[in-house]
């Protein structure tokens, strides 16, 4: 490598380390991205309120009353006195769910009649609604099945779940993982979309252009510290992950680099691409935005790509972050053969070839 | 004397607001900002963004074809939910749950009709779960359970007779009937767009008056601090309403979320949001003088905290109790759950109020803040 790519590389260190507000950027925000995400992003269903309106006299609907209660999930029960009071209720939000017993709903039970209980849930929430109503039917189901048991023989098979690769279904190792993903894309992006905007705002531009370095040897001084400081971003989230939050790392750490130095090349191409665009720092922060969100979002990250319509999820493939998030998390939680990590690292290859020969060729032809 | 409460020249201010649209019709980005980026984030979060599962792939290994668990089968293949493949090969099915190519599997083992029609039956069905896909994961488990127990129910009924279950669920979901996700996350997401808006447009817009030099001019003119404050906050104010306008049309005809409060309300609710918003962006104004620590600060301090601790889409009551503590000074919680009253449920005057009353309070207090933090000074 020639002695003024080399500085370059230097300058552009420096450039980020010096100031003090960049470098504080740099490292608090991931920090506090990592806190958020991991105990933030849960679809679990917990401290919920419930409501109940029980018109029943018998005793059915008071011990259903008490499984419910005693489930962890609820940890605030509010007794009804009126139909009236449920409108208001679930209106109000006082409570996620009202479970309403009608008055002949013991009277039903005994007479070996099917009882009816109502659930209404509230629509503004619906997803923790119906979760919560599971967690319902489930304590309800059970009950049934003692109630068969007192006519009946006991169950003649058994149901054993298993969850593979995350036991207890916590929720923090389906994030944390993707973190690593996410949080060094974020730095690569933010570092190499700013850069050529902001010499250019700046007027340093100009004293680059008139230096001995080729195009080509401008981008690579730009490329190589924001890899460098993005992987070495990925590398403190994956020491935060195994050793603050204890998620066992199953797999291969060469395989995961060469597949994330693969991904954050195609990232950089990204970066410098829309820096080329960009006449001003304002427009680089947009033109960010613009790619990082919907990247994001169709990459599985917040929710699984095949919840959406096919035709995008053609549109996910040519997402980089789609194909290192299924190494990323298959590496980390699953032990994934080379052949896997292979098989979604080729595509992120292809990505990264054209989107560093686009940058570098619309940033020649800004040259001009 | 505080020059921010001088009397305000209409004519200055009005100049101003010239200068400023000018400025924004001329640069593309504002503009992106205020309309591409709205509907593409309302596009994202109608198609891309859904917890609706659909199509989930599951195996199904049946290591002997039995009639008596055709029943629990076909409550697979029958189901709209998933994309069920079968085979007698178990290993086959585990690979493709390893490479992530099914979400699970269900094992019908080789044994399962001797043990079941044993003395005393002892049968054992297994299910396998990615638990890599969390969410996915714990609704198969559920799904899995229910089937299981509606099998076992429907077999315990004599031959060809339907069998009743001593207590039967009746589910209703109010305002959302059919439970589509995209109905409480689209307004929601309206939220975090004027959020974004509102912050973002107007630190970025300042910032670059301090490092393009521009407010050093600004402040050689006889201008007071108040009237560059109307001179940034009305123009925006109006192009922030006119995107509000187009998320609104975009979420009701694009998406069909419907609109069941009042028009007026909702834009009132808006426009008080939209006001706090707008406020932060000029506080985050007079800590970053340059654009880039502008922008960082607003996507931390303003749009990470909407997205993730607003409960538009992350359920608030599951957080650790520190973090819903933090939530309640995030005034994007307010305003996510009055669009999403306001449009499926109407105008529930009482929790609306309680709402607006919070997020009212925050722009006082960041108002206040501005206002003593902004000096005409240069340094």
């Amino acid at each position: 490598m020639n002695a003024s790519i080399k500085s370059l590389i230097y300058k552009e260190f420096l450039a980020v380390l010096r100031d003090n507000r960049a470098r504080v950027v740099l490292i608090v925000p991931p920090l506090l991205q990592l806190f958020l995400f991991s105990y933030a992003v849960t679809l679990e269903v917990k401290n919920v309120s419930l409501a109940i309106y029980n018109q029943d006299q018998g005793h059915h609907s008071t011990e259903v009353i008490e499984r419910i209660a005693a489930a962890p999930t609820f940890n605030n029960i509010i007794y009804l006195k009126k139909a009236s009071d449920i409108d208001e209720t679930v209106d109000q939000q006082k409570a996620l769910l009202v479970v309403q017993f009608p008055a002949d709903f013991s009277r039903n039970i005994q007479a070996n009649r099917t009882a009816n209980m109502q659930i209404i849930l509230d629509g503004r929430r619906s997803n923790s609604a119906s979760i919560t109503s599971g967690y319902i039917s489930e304590i309800v189901d059970d009950y049934n099945q003692e109630l068969l048991a007192k006519t009946n023989q006991s169950q003649p098979a058994i149901l054993y779940p298993i969850n593979w690769f995350n036991p207890n279904l916590d929720y923090t190792w389906f994030t944390i993982p993707s973190l690593v993903a996410v949080l060094a894309m974020l730095i690569a992006l933010v570092l190499t979309s700013l850069s050529v905007a902001r010499e250019r705002e700046m007027g340093t531009f100009e004293q680059l252009l008139v230096s001995p370095l080729t195009p080509g040897g401008i981008l690579i001084g730009k490329t190589i510290p924001a890899l460098v400081l993005a992987i070495a971003e990925g590398t403190l989230i994956l020491l935060c992950a195994i050793f603050v939050f204890g998620i066992k790392f199953q797999g291969s750490f060469i395989l995961l680099y060469i597949s994330m130095i693969v991904f954050l090349l195609s990232i950089v191409g990204f970066g410098l691409f829309i820096s080329s665009l960009c006449k001003t720092q304002q427009q680089s922060v947009v033109g960010t935005f613009l790619f990082m969100t919907p990247s994001m979002n169709i990459s599985g990250f917040a929710t699984p790509v095949e919840n959406m319509p096919m035709w995008l999820q053609y549109v996910a493939e040519l997402s980089p972050m789609k194909h290192f998030l299924i190494v990323a998390k298959g590496v980390f939680l699953k032990d994934i053969s080379a052949q896997m990590v292979f098989n979604n690292t080729w595509p992120n290859v292809i990505i990264a070839i054209c989107t560093l020969s686009a940058a570098t060729w619309l940033f020649r032809k800004r040259m001009e | 004397m505080n020059l921010a409460l001088r009397g305000l020249s209409l004519r200055r201010v009005w100049g101003l607001i010239k200068k400023e649209s000018y400025q924004i019709v001329r640069d593309p980005s504002s503009l992106i900002i205020a309309f591409v980026l709205p509907a593409m984030l309302l596009f994202l979060f109608g198609t891309a963004v859904s917890l609706d599962i659909t199509n989930l792939k599951v195996g199904i290994v049946l290591e002997e074809t039995n009639p008596d668990v055709n029943l629990f089968v076909e409550s697979f293949t029958n189901s709209p939910y998933f994309d069920v493949t079968i085979s007698r090969d178990r290993h086959k099915i585990e690979k493709m749950v390893l490479e992530g190519e099914l979400r699970g599997m269900v094992v019908v083992p080789g044994q399962f009709d001797r043990d079941l029609n044993k003395a005393t039956p002892d049968a054992k069905i297994q299910v396998i779960t990615d638990g890599s896909e969390t969410n996915t994961a714990s609704f198969l488990q559920n799904y899995v359970t229910g089937a299981w127990s509606n099998w076992l129910n429907q077999r315990e009924a004599q031959d060809g007779m339907v069998f009743n279950p001593p207590i039967e669920i009746v589910d209703r979901i109010w305002y959302n009937e059919d439970a589509n996700s995209h109905f409480y996350l689209l307004p929601g997401s309206i939220a975090i767009i004027m959020t974004l808006i509102g912050t973002l447009l107007t630190s970025l817009v300042i910032a670059r008056e301090w490092e393009r030099g521009t407010m050093e001019a600004l402040m050689a003119t006889p201008v007071s601090i108040g009237e560059i404050i109307c001179g940034k906050i009305i123009p925006y104010f109006t192009l922030g309403m006119c995107s509000m306008i187009l998320c609104v049309i975009i979420t009701v005809i694009g998406f069909g979320v419907p609109l069941r409060g009042s028009v007026w309300l909702l834009m009132l609710v808006s426009a008080l949001y939209l006001g706090t918003a707008l406020s932060m962006g000029l506080l985050i104004s007079t800590v970053a003088h340059n654009q880039f620590v502008a922008s960082q600060i607003s996507l931390y301090v303003a749009y990470l905290p909407s997205f993730l601790l607003s409960g538009f889409i992350f359920e608030i009551s599951s957080m650790p109790i520190i973090l819903r503590g933090i939530t309640y000074f995030i005034p994007a919680r307010y305003f996510v759950n009055n669009l999403q009253t306001l449009f499926l449920t109407g105008d529930v005057f009482k929790l609306i109020f309680m709402n607006c009353l919070w997020v009212g309070l925050f722009g006082i207090v960041l108002m206040y803040l501005v206002v003593k933090r902004v000096r005409k000074r240069l340094d």
